[in-house]
């Protein structure tokens, strides 16, 4: 296919923000009837671009070519007109109104200036059907699951006759189904000659369905490669642009003896809680100083698992116990009381407060416990914020910048940070390094270690498997919503049999412990 | 210390300047306009002059909008003080005015104590539908600003009832130690809403519920108690203003009293720098605000202007203040913006330029 | 069903909820309704209705304009000060002697621009509406004041004629004409509304205005149509409004915008934005009419007790709609 002339170009692209250089000197092409994914770690440039693609952003140096012709669009909504569309990690719908209109809003058939909402009804069903989707089309979108939102996103995407169409992440929030769905839908449109730009973190997904790849690192271009020709651990490579065994200086002290920490009363002992809809009944013990990995494809409840924990979410039914106390962890208050922390996966939305100042968000988690009546002595606040900001060496190291000034690791660190302050026993960590440069990553995988060492227990949650495999003492398996194994980290536990526990679902011996 | 000053300078720099800046322009030209505008005389043992007038008709303001300040950092609103101020005006009225004795001290106390008692009921009634039962605070507050007046007329039978008591009158005209009662009641309160808030853990809970609610709940806030709490405080608040409004005059008007202070209250806290999304707040750039308002008010009144009329200048600050504090309207005279899309009204005509 | 699981992955019941507070409305109007007949004879008069929708035309026309903001999130409190504005500014032109046409063009045109001001203050520059229309209202009401520290009679031929002009059937019922164009108003912004890509695109800016951008639609557009459109409507309603007091008052319609987004969110708007229908606006007006006639009928409430039961009313519609899940933000 690559014989064809390329549908899309984009050559020397260079973009500037204030103090940061996010694009630079960057070429992409794409053909007509291929998938194409567009790999970088997080702060790469994958957003930049496609947004200077789409026209949200001016280039700074640059061309763009549509069929061969040079464009530049004024935003989104030209680059639509002109065939190249964008569908987003969330969904960019209006739920208030109905399947069919969401997918003909803005280019509704009209008479006379007045909808024709017949037939409006009848393109969406007939286009929804092409896409092998039975949906009521004039229900509120709001009543269908992500997933269906997500398809009728891009069934509004190709009713706009695109060739070009950017799928942003779009499996992030969807499950293994939802995905198998969603790539039968894009070969279909591959098959149909419209080319695909598939942004994604899943390499899983990449090598299932993409026909090529070009890797960004840093804003700059390390290269484009068809798939076949390139093994996932090059890929990595070229992503991370470092050789893996950065991280080999982290002992490998899971493999101790788990016998070790699992003695005595569980710190924290989880029996049969569950909540409808997100999460089925689980059991689950954590002792101190035992580190408890949570393995699963994103939306297979881990999150949703964590927050029934921390009493983020109401759990339907179960018990916890705390020391061999029962507990009601019913508000993330009474989690707190119990010695519970939570740093969640959700920086930006449900971590830190932006508008205060790395102070005051160091010291956030640790005031709520005091109540507002008994304020921490500013002494003492500065004492602990100091000790921290040095521990974690957390930059700026000016306690009274705003949260929102530093960069995502460092907003981590805050975050994490927070929850030492309050010294708890157990401190569960959600995805704590996602979207994080390297070092920041390795500072955290460390600290985690030490954390342990020291008498608390963690239980950890992450996408990548060998980041859970190198620090947890115990894997709980994750799929569908259910946990599936619980299984020890000896020997003989790798990432292969980690995934198929995912990929298979069947309990092991070492399920029952 | 060097640090505070330095903070305290960038500070400044930041949220105070400007409103300070627009009260000094103000006085500057009321001096010009009028030589003897900034005199001010002892008489009598209390001082007298036109700012120490702008600083006692300006004290209700200040009040009402302390606690105002507190909702709007919570990302609420409370619409309902200016009903809240009438209703307490009318209690206190009617009550005093039922007494034989309306210039008992007793009796007057009594009076506050049950307005008082009053507010604090209905703060709880505000705070509950907004932070018990979930209901966006600009509805939750709507209701009683509506059914508050039809209460307060309930409450004086429609009539405006007036008194005649020396220790009420007070509150809004009194003098102590050469100054106005009321702006030494306002300041009091500032203090005491900057001791609640600053000196606890308040101010920075408030700040931080406002600024994320579900990144507090989640470190452990119990957000609930904080934002009833503001809405009791505003309560209260308002109260005490309805006292010094009824006060000033002898009488209380179930219709007219603190009509439209809300929205004065609201423009205080948003020319003193507090965004009404909710966060961070600045008692002092309220107060600043309040002081603005009412020398706006004062001004106009100078100029032999018809009062109403001062609506129109309102409007011209409003709008002023609001256009420096927004981040859009600063950047367009920064720079050309370079990230958002242009006017959406101009997009559809390039469209012919693209190959299709 | 080829699709198996994925069309089975609907979360909640289709909502025919949405319609719930809209049919609580009609109930609550027609139990009103009853109460009235049962208890006063003279209520069964169907001229009592025809009052109602005389005496509240120009509500009507400002409310369904406030519709239009609120079904995109927003709020305009300036309507009652442009009401008044727009009277006054008729009455005082009628008075220099200007001729009715002239003069009704003028008037029709200040509101929408004043609308089209402050739309635009809150598209380009991003502030809140509420400040926005706040300081609309301020403005609006000092020229009133500006205009005439008192109310200007108005003694135009063409105005009295609106006034006094009774369409009706021969048992001597009647309606206005103010009442006719206020049902004119309804029926082309419920056309607008449900049919046009305009009204389409309002109720996606409330539902979701990030989206509404993504998906290529005119928001600023948009946004600053619907303060346009309330401004034309406040406008209009001033013009109702000085046809039925034949005067332009400075200090008429103070507190209106209350009472306006009373109607709107007694007829099943959410204030949040995105759902919500003219129609359900129409009884929101209508339940706030009969309740003044109710109070009227029975001599012994008096007025206030008018906004203390439509405070009660907010109260009790505005938890129908949380009990019924409509999602504030």
């Amino acid at each position: 296919m690559t014989d064809s002339r390329p549908v899309l170009t984009m050559t020397g692209i260079s973009k500037s923000f204030p103090g940061v250089r996010a694009l630079h000197d960057v070429n992409f092409r794409l053909f007509p009837g291929e998938v194409h994914a567009l790999m970088g770690e997080n702060g790469a440039g994958k957003s930049t671009l496609i947004k200077v693609l789409t026209g949200v952003y001016d280039t700074d140096e640059g061309a763009i070519t549509l069929d061969g012709a040079p464009v530049s669009f004024s935003g989104p909504m030209q680059a639509t007109a002109a065939g190249v569309s964008t569908v987003y990690q969330e969904v960019n719908l209006c739920t208030n109104l109905s399947v069919a209109e969401n997918i003909f809003i803005g280019r509704e058939p009209r008479l006379l200036g007045a909808v024709r909402w017949g037939e409006v009804r009848r393109r969406a069903r007939a286009l929804l059907a092409r896409l092998d989707l039975d949906l009521d089309v004039s229900a509120p979108l709001g009543s269908y699951s992500l997933a269906i939102q997500q398809m009728v996103a891009i069934a509004r995407a190709i009713d706009i006759q695109a060739r070009v169409l950017i799928l942003d992440e779009p499996t992030s929030s969807l499950d293994a189904g939802e995905v198998a769905q969603l790539f039968r839908i894009m070969r279909q449109l591959r098959d149909e000659g419209i080319a695909i730009l598939f942004v994604t973190h899943f390499l899983d997904q990449v090598y299932e369905i993409a026909d090529r790849i070009t890797v960004l690192r840093n804003g700059g271009l390390v290269g484009e490669y068809p798939t076949i020709e390139l093994p996932q651990l090059s890929l990595v490579e070229k992503m991370i642009g470092k050789e893996l065994d950065v991280l080999e200086g982290i002992e490998e002290h899971s493999r101790r003896d788990l016998a070790a920490v699992e003695e005595g009363t569980p710190l924290v002992a989880v029996s049969n809680l569950g909540r409808a809809g997100a999460v089925e009944p689980f059991s689950l013990t954590i002792h101190a100083g035992e580190v408890v990995g949570l393995a699963g494809l994103l939306g297979s409840g881990r999150t949703e698992v964590a927050r029934l924990l921390f009493g983020a979410d109401r759990a339907d039914g179960g018990q916890v116990a705390v020391n061999g106390e029962p507990s009601g962890l019913r508000t993330p208050a009474q989690a707190i009381d119990r010695g519970i922390g939570f740093c969640s996966e959700n920086r930006r939305a449900e971590g830190i407060v932006a508008d205060l100042s790395v102070r005051e968000n160091l010291i956030l988690a640790m005031q709520a416990a005091r109540g507002w009546l008994r304020p921490i002595p500013r002494r003492r606040q500065d004492e602990l914020v100091e000790k921290y900001i040095k521990a974690l060496s957390i930059r700026p190291a000016d306690p009274e910048v705003p949260v929102r000034n530093l960069s995502g690791g460092n907003q981590q660190k805050v975050l994490l940070a927070r929850w030492l302050i309050t010294e708890p026993r157990l401190l569960i960590l959600d995805e704590p390094t996602r979207g994080i440069d390297i070092g920041a990553k390795t500072e955290i995988q460390k600290l985690v270690t030490q954390l342990s060492d020291g008498g608390m227990a963690v239980l950890f949650i992450s996408a990548e498997l060998e980041e859970v495999l190198r620090l947890s003492h115990k894997v709980a398996v994750m799929r569908d919503r259910q946990m599936v194994a619980q299984l020890a980290n000896d020997d003989s536990l790798d990432a292969d049999r980690v995934m198929q526990t995912i990929a298979s679902g069947t309990h092991r011996e070492e399920a029952d412990r | 210390m060097n640090d505070t000053v330095g903070r305290y300078r960038a500070m400044t720099a930041h949220r105070l300047f400007w409103p300070a800046a627009v009260l000094v322009v103000m006085l500057a030209a009321n001096t010009v306009y009028r030589p003897g505008f900034l005199s001010v005389e002892l008489k009598d043992g209390h001082l007298y002059g036109t700012p120490i007038d702008i600083l006692r008709l300006s004290a209700p303001l200040i009040l009402v909008a302390l606690g105002m300040t507190v909702v709007i950092s919570t990302g609420g609103i409370d619409l309902s003080v200016g009903s809240m101020c009438a209703i307490s005006g009318a209690i206190a009225c009617m009550y005093i005015s039922q007494q034989p004795d309306q210039n008992s001290l007793p009796v007057v106390l009594t009076a506050l104590a049950m307005a008082l008692g009053v507010a604090l009921v209905l703060g709880a009634w505000n705070g509950v539908l907004v932070a018990v039962i979930g209901i966006q605070p600009i509805i939750a507050t709507l209701i009683l600003m509506v059914a508050g007046r039809g209460l307060a007329q309930l409450i004086t039978e429609g009539q405006i009832i007036t008194i005649n008591s020396e220790p009420y009158r007070a509150i809004g005209l009194g003098h102590v130690l050469t100054l106005p009662l009321a702006i030494l009641i306002a300041l009091a309160a500032a203090l005491l809403v900057g001791a609640f808030t600053r000196r606890t853990a308040l101010g920075m809970i408030i700040e931080s519920v406002g600024g994320n609610a579900e990144a507090s709940r989640l470190a452990g806030i119990r957000s609930g108690r904080v934002i009833f709490l503001a809405y009791v405080l505003s309560a209260v608040c308002a109260a005490v203003a309805g006292f010094m409004m009824t006060a000033n005059v002898s009488s209380a008007d179930g219709n007219a009293a603190g009509l439209w202070v809300e929205l004065d209250a609201i423009l205080a806290v948003v020319i003193g720098g507090t965004s009404l999304a909710g966060g961070r707040f600045f008692l002092s750039g309220t107060i600043l605000g309040a002081l603005i308002i009412q020398t706006l008010t004062t001004t106009v009144y100078a100029m032999n202007i018809s009062p109403q009329t001062s609506l129109l200048f309102k409007a011209v600050v409003v709008i002023a203040v609001c256009l420096i504090q927004a981040p859009a309207f600063r950047a367009r005279f920064a720079r050309r913006r370079s990230s958002a899309p242009p006017p959406s009204a101009v997009t559809d005509s390039p469209k012919e330029q693209v190959p299709a | 069903m080829t699709t198996g699981s994925l069309t089975a992955g609907r979360t909640r019941l289709r909502l025919p909820r949405r319609q719930i507070p809209v049919l609580a409305t009609l109930a609550l109007l027609l139990v009103m309704y009853g109460i009235g007949v049962s208890q006063y004879q003279a209520f069964s008069n169907v001229q009592v209705i025809f009052n109602v929708f005389i005496d509240n035309g120009f509500l009507l026309v400002v409310a369904v304009g406030m519709t239009f903001v609120i079904l995109t999130g927003g709020i305009d409190l300036s309507v009652g000060s442009v009401v008044a504005m727009t009277a006054m500014v008729s009455a005082s032109l009628l008075q220099q002697g200007l001729p009715a046409a002239l003069v009704l063009v003028i008037a029709l045109l200040i509101g929408p621009t004043l609308g089209l001001l402050m739309g635009c203050a809150i598209h380009f520059f991003d502030i809140q509406p509420f400040i926005v229309t706040l300081a609309g209202m301020f403005f609006a009401r000092g020229m009133c004041t500006f205009i005439s520290g008192s109310s200007i009679p108005i003694t135009d031929g063409f105005w009295t004629r609106m006034s006094q002009e009774r369409i009706g059937d021969p048992r001597g019922n009647f309606v206005s004409i103010s009442v006719l164009i206020a049902f004119a108003v309804v029926v082309v912004a419920a056309y607008t509304l449900a049919y046009t890509r305009l009204g389409r695109n309002v109720h996606a800016i409330g539902g979701n205005p990030q989206s509404a951008l993504l998906m290529g639609l005119p928001v600023g557009r948009t946004r600053i149509a619907v303060y346009t459109i309330s401004g034309l409507c406040s406008a209009i309603g001033g013009i109702l409004l000085s046809f039925y007091t034949l005067s332009g008052a400075p200090l008429i319609g103070v507190g209106m915008e209350l009472d306006v987004i009373a109607a709107v969110v007694i007829g099943g708007t959410v204030l949040t934005g995105g759902s919500g229908y003219v129609f359900g606006t129409v009884l929101g007006v209508l339940v706030l009419g009969v309740i003044q006639t109710l109070i009227t009928f029975d001599g012994s409430l008096n007025s206030w007790w008018t906004k203390i039961v439509i405070g009660g009313l907010l109260f009790a519609f505005i938890l129908l709609q949380r009990l019924i899940g409509i999602r504030y933000k």
